[in-house]
């Protein structure tokens, strides 16, 4: 006899998420995602200035905003005919403004969406709102290193605030910052904003070092059957990010099980919409043709998010897609990051694949991100240029390609009479929650809880932990209406 | 010695359409810091006791949604019913649902107007959640609404103070709690808007560090220049926060400073009236 566990709102998440597990002799038989906010940013952006998609597509998201203000900048780059243009100095600055948002947003997640799955608050602190009511049993560290964590939980909200403040030193303010453009940055550069980021972002760094690494470890040495709980769909794409005169700190590429690493084309990414609620004429596209026509009434949609593949395969994006493709195209940096931590475990490469191995990236990238940002830092040179202007052309396409902390992030738009005729944006979520495609294959998140044991189901630790590894961020699945409505599916209807 | 007992004001923090960027604001308080808000007296005697926050609270599921549920019932008339992020109001709220209660989805829109109509006081945080915003811009697909306009449709008699900005400043919330532990709801003064004085009193453009400029008539043309911003879509003329004294993350910049116009963001008319963001305004946009 199966049961199912509904689970509305999976909290600690940016945005609104329900999962839905159908469990049969403890373990989960099928799982399925939905989000449940539509707020049609794309409909939205139609024949709007190009340029306020650079302000508007940032408040898709408060935690990580720099993302798409990034996306977003190199779109209209592109369509403006500046790739190749934009100063060196602005493609630093860009690099530390959203660099700072990589940190803010990692040591967030770990520390104050993720860790309270992990972390006994209630044993430390008491039983207090908002530490409760919560999922009880399954807390392994206690005493004194659980106080530890606890304390790093509170010192954790000041670190991640410097991070903001080092982000607002170029940025303007966080969230939603006003540099990032098209062309460039309009902040001027000069020496008292270096070292005063300088000093926040040492800071920083010492807590990534000393608190938010060895936690990881001491959360996986606990509980180390997550390094093979949440294994997923074994296939990563990253787009890449961080491009300076250098080269790209996260390279591009797209690796499956055996490790091999394929060349990452754009071109290869489309968006099937069987189970989701829009037309099925607009199945399979690529976003830069991409449609969003609803049709919330479709029998086999169950979730307003579309399925994006790559060649018709199911992808993870994340960190965890990042260190992978970095490392098996032998970057010396991320092996110098990676092997150490396998060492220490005595595993393979393959353990990444985990609950623990999606966290364990996460935090290794923050400190990669963090110690390259001193080298962005040291290569700025103030008095020179930080913009190129250049007006709105007449009619144009643009494509921005970066990394959000989630994973890679698109954004697609055409210019007709110097107004927006379509913008279209697929985020890391979009991906990662992803409903079954055209082929009946399951999301990546949907795949990571399919197969799992769930040991006590008035607790089910195991489901959120895995969602949570994910970091999702519901408010940047643009598509995404909630999954009601629907009569051949779980979900419930209203 | 006689021990003081502390009055806890218990506080229900409710998401709609929005972004989170207002919850992350708030996360980057200095003084007092985010800690401080959560776990300690904020002024003597009286600290606040948040009882539901989807983005940082331990529990999910069902249980967090019986917290809802116990808070109307138990509490009624002595909770803070903070609301960020707009109402989709359109097919009765279909768009938006914070969770399940009772095999149902709860609506953002029924869970407003519930916990709203029996709360002591709304705070409405953020441009979507006072106005509207960005969901409710042109052709707003979901029929997004601002707390006041529901309420005011809906005629639930709840005072509402609006603290608008995408996001908020993070001390326009502290400072507007502060009021209210301090000297209670009648303290704090608020304009036509809904929005306390004490941060949206003056424009903009009267702080304005580039003021000068302005008289002057010194006018950046492009992105980058020094100068007034005027030419390059400015909104500080009609805009009314204290930006340009309070700076913005621990004081370290704010947009004007950093070389971009204002977008007049606390403004009920953001985004469409302040759009296009980069062009000029007219004289008929200043009120």
């Amino acid at each position: 006899m199966s049961k199912t566990i509904k689970i509305d709102p999976i909290t600690r998440i940016e945005g609104h998420l329900a999962i839905e597990a159908v469990i049969d002799a403890g373990v989960v038989k099928e799982a399925r995602s939905a989000g449940t906010l539509f707020r049609g940013f794309e409909i939205i952006l139609q024949g709007r200035d190009p340029r306020d998609a650079n302000r508007l597509t940032q408040r898709i998201c408060g935690v990580c905003p720099t993302a798409h203000a990034t996306a977003s900048a190199f779109c209209l780059d592109d369509a403006f005919g500046l790739n190749g243009k934009v100063p060196e100095n602005a493609k630093l600055l860009r690099n530390l403004i959203f660099g700072s948002n990589f940190l803010q947003s990692h040591i967030l997640h770990f520390y104050h969406l993720a860790a309270l799955d992990y972390v006994d608050a209630v044993g430390a602190v008491g039983k207090l709102s908002p530490f409760v009511p919560r999922y009880e049993g399954d807390y392994r560290v206690s005493g004194k290193a659980n106080a530890e964590l606890v304390s790093h939980y509170l010192r954790a909200l000041d670190i991640r605030r410097k991070c903001q403040e080092m982000l607002a030193i170029f940025g303007g303010k966080m969230p939603h910052n006003v540099a990032i453009v098209p062309g460039g940055v309009t902040e001027k550069l000069d020496e008292e904003k270096i070292t005063n980021f300088l000093w926040r972002l040492n800071e920083v760094r010492q807590f990534i070092d000393n608190a938010y690494i060895p936690d990881i470890i001491a959360v996986a040495k606990a509980y180390d059957d997550y390094f093979s709980i949440g294994i997923g769909c074994r296939k990563v794409v990253a787009y890449g990010a961080f491009e300076s005169n250098s080269g790209e700190l996260f390279k591009a590429g797209v690796v499956g099980e055996d490790l091999k690493c394929e060349q990452f084309a754009e071109k290869n990414i489309t968006e099937d919409v069987k189970h989701s609620w829009y037309a099925d004429s607009t199945s399979g596209k690529w976003p830069g043709q991409g449609e969003t026509k609803p049709e919330p009434k479709k029998n086999k949609g169950y979730s307003f998010l579309k399925s994006p593949r790559y060649k018709g395969q199911v992808c993870e994006l994340g960190p965890l897609a990042r260190m992978v493709c970095n490392y098996v195209q032998a970057d010396t940096k991320t092996k110098g990051l990676i092997d150490p931590l396998l060492g220490q475990f005595n595993a393979k490469p393959d353990v990444l694949f985990s609950v623990l191995g999606r966290h364990a990236a996460r935090a290794l990238e923050a400190k990669l991100v963090a110690d390259t940002m001193v080298e962005w830092l040291q290569k700025l040179k103030p008095g020179e240029p930080t913009i190129v202007n250049k007006e709105v052309p007449e009619q144009a396409e643009g494509v921005g390609l970066t990394e959000a902390p989630r994973g890679a992030l698109g954004h697609w738009m055409s210019i007709k009479d110097r107004k927006i005729a379509r913008y279209q944006v697929i985020t890391p979520t979009a991906w990662n929650a992803s409903p079954k495609d055209d082929k009946e294959q399951s999301g990546p998140i949907e795949q990571a809880i399919t197969g799992t044991k769930i040991k006590d189901e008035a607790n089910p630790f195991e489901i959120v932990r895995i969602v949570r590894a994910f970091d999702p961020c519901l408010a940047c699945s643009v598509h995404l209406l909630d999954a009601k409505g629907n009569e051949s599916g779980l979900l419930r209807v209203v | 010695m006689i021990k003081m007992v502390t009055k806890k004001y218990p506080v229900v923090w409710l998401q709609g359409a929005g972004c989170t960027g207002c919850s992350v604001s708030v996360l980057n308080a200095v003084s007092p810091r985010i800690q401080n808000l959560l776990l300690d007296e904020l002024v003597p005697g009286r600290q606040l006791n948040l009882l539901f926050h989807a983005t940082i609270m331990a529990g999910q599921g069902e249980p967090v949604i019986e917290v809802l549920k116990d808070t109307e019932k138990d509490r009624k008339g002595d909770y803070i019913l903070v609301v960020e992020g707009a109402i989709p109001t359109a097919e009765d709220g279909i768009y938006g649902s914070i969770g399940e209660s009772d095999g149902r989805e709860l609506t953002i829109q029924k869970s407003v107007e519930q916990l709203g109509k029996n709360a002591l006081l709304v705070i409405a945080v953020g441009t979507c959640a006072t106005f509207g915003g960005i969901p409710a811009a042109k052709p707003n697909p979901t029929g997004c609404k601002g707390v006041k306009e529901l309420f005011d449709e809906k005629v639930i008699k709840t005072p509402v103070v609006n603290l608008p900005g995408c996001p908020l400043h993070p001390e326009w919330f502290t400072g507007t709690i502060s009021v209210i532990l301090f000297s209670g709801l009648a303290a704090v003064e608020l304009d036509n808007l809904n929005r306390p004085k004490l941060f949206y009193g003056k424009l903009v453009h009267e702080n304005c560090p580039r003021r000068a400029d302005f008289d002057k008539s010194k006018f950046a043309g492009k992105l980058g220049e020094e100068g007034c911003l005027y030419m390059l879509g400015c909104k500080g003329h009609y805009t009314n926060a204290d930006c340009p004294l309070r700076q913005w993350n621990n004081g370290v910049n704010w947009c004007i400073r950093a070389g971009s116009p204002c977008l007049g963001c606390v403004e009920p008319e953001f985004p469409d009236g302040t759009s296009p963001l980069y062009e000029k305004i007219s004289f008929e946009d200043i009120r």
